[in-house]
């Protein structure tokens, strides 16, 4: 067999690439998991997480993030701070490009995630980290008793609106359909929350302000047209996602959207490469759902190193 | 708290920070901010590194309203560079470790 820097190279320290990261190192892999900011990923951005299972109370993303991290550290699994450039996955040992060097691997589980989606209007990125958001967790305290607008429908959009709540008098949950998309446990929060209204049908085609804050936002109703400025202090965006794949180049098949394409072993269309998580083609993406990806692609890049050994 | 990192606040801000004899890393944070106490780990680290050529200071925005109004702040975190009592960087968000070295490197 030819010879590799490493067995397996994780890129991504959320969720996903922790839980292969721990398995993998449970199985003497010869392992790195290479991570560009901080472990965790998204869920650093959580506030509360109430559906992964065995934490009858639910616990903080953070708190979370840190316990996956130290059960890693117990198994001494390598977390490196770097980020990857790109790959080249046409010879059997694959090469991944940092940004100070090069490695060599047998195999690689992508776990990059996904990014919010900005909108691309007027105002998005002019008023960003003043006024425009994507992390009620980190900028909802800045608004107490002011009025902010949250933009989306999905599970986060209504599950960050009603911590908002907690904090700003008023919360206009801005969808530009006329259901919501988020869990019912959820919508039946927002409903019978009095400091949430609901604007369907619309979409925010503006951000607007001074110099240094968000004063209004403009709204258009995509049913009838009719534009409105609301008066907001703030605007948070959750209208979707997109995937982390940019440094993949055509190296492995992806969806119409850029999601990553797998079979059930968590293979990709490259053999000794496996995807996890968020960044997967997939119908779901939770952390239960991740981290069950995760345990899988370790498994399957496990298997793989045993047979070519 | 890593002992060279210097909590700040309101009352002490100018002094501690715009009057420093050296460049300043403000870290705006507070409790209740996920990615703040994961970023916190990250300028321990760099201020081991660091501490002769840089101060590195902490600022709860919780309980001093004041300073960050006056920068306009609404994110966190908020990492802001001082050079002379002047804003030469502002970084919002999560940010990588070799990310910050390299700009404390283009600052020094």
């Amino acid at each position: 067999m030819k010879k590799a820097d490493f067995d397996l190279v994780i890129i991504g320290g959320g969720p996903a690439g922790l839980t292969a990261g721990l398995y993998a190192a449970r199985a003497r892999l010869n392992v790195i998991l290479v991570e560009k900011a901080i472990p965790g990923g998204q869920v650093n951005t959580t506030d509360w997480i109430e559906n992964y299972p065995g934490f009858p109370k639910g616990l903080s993303g953070a708190d979370l993030v840190q316990n996956i991290t130290q059960q890693t550290k117990r198994f001494d699994l390598n977390i490196e701070n770097n980020e990857v450039i790109s790959i080249d996955c046409s010879e059997n040992v694959k090469e991944v490009r940092l940004s100070d060097r090069t490695v060599t691997t047998h195999t690689i589980i992508i776990a990059t995630g996904v990014s919010p989606r900005k909108l691309g209007i007027p105002g998005e990125d002019r008023f960003y980290g003043k006024g425009v958001s994507f992390c009620a967790t980190c900028d909802g305290p800045f608004y107490k008793n002011r009025v902010v607008a949250a933009i989306g429908g999905g599970n986060t959009a209504v599950q960050e609106s009603l911590f908002l709540t907690k904090f700003a008098e008023k919360v206009y949950l801005i969808h530009r359909r006329d259901e919501l998309r988020a869990t019912k446990i959820l919508q039946e929060r927002a409903f019978a929350n009095n400091r949430i209204e609901i604007i369907w049908d619309s979409i925010v085609t503006s951000i607007n302000g001074g110099l240094t804050n968000v004063e209004n936002i403009t709204v258009k109703n995509v049913k009838t047209d009719n534009t409105k400025e609301l008066r907001v202090d703030g605007c948070f965006i959750w209208a979707g996602i997109h995937p982390n794949t940019g440094f993949l180049g055509d190296c492995v098949r992806l969806d119409e959207s850029g999601f990553v394409i797998a079979d059930s072993n968590m293979e990709t269309s490259v053999h000794g490469i496996f995807v996890a998580g968020d960044v997967r083609n997939t119908p779901l993406r939770q952390i239960v759902t991740a981290v069950g990806d995760a345990a899988i692609a370790a498994f399957s890049a496990e298997h793989y190193i045993a047979n070519i050994n | 708290m890593a002992a060279n990192i210097l909590e700040v606040d309101d009352g002490s801000f100018d002094a501690e920070v715009l009057a420093a004899d050296k460049p300043v890393l403000v870290d705006f944070w507070a409790p209740w901010c996920g990615p703040c106490r994961a970023i916190g780990p990250v300028i321990e680290d760099i201020s081991a590194s660091f501490g002769e050529q840089v101060k590195f200071v902490k600022f709860n925005v919780d309980d001093n309203p004041a300073t960050p109004a006056k920068y306009g702040i609404r994110s966190i975190p908020t990492l802001i560079f001082f050079k002379q009592g002047s804003v030469v960087e502002q970084i919002i968000g999560i940010v990588a470790k070799a990310k910050l070295e390299e700009i404390i490197n283009k600052i020094l």
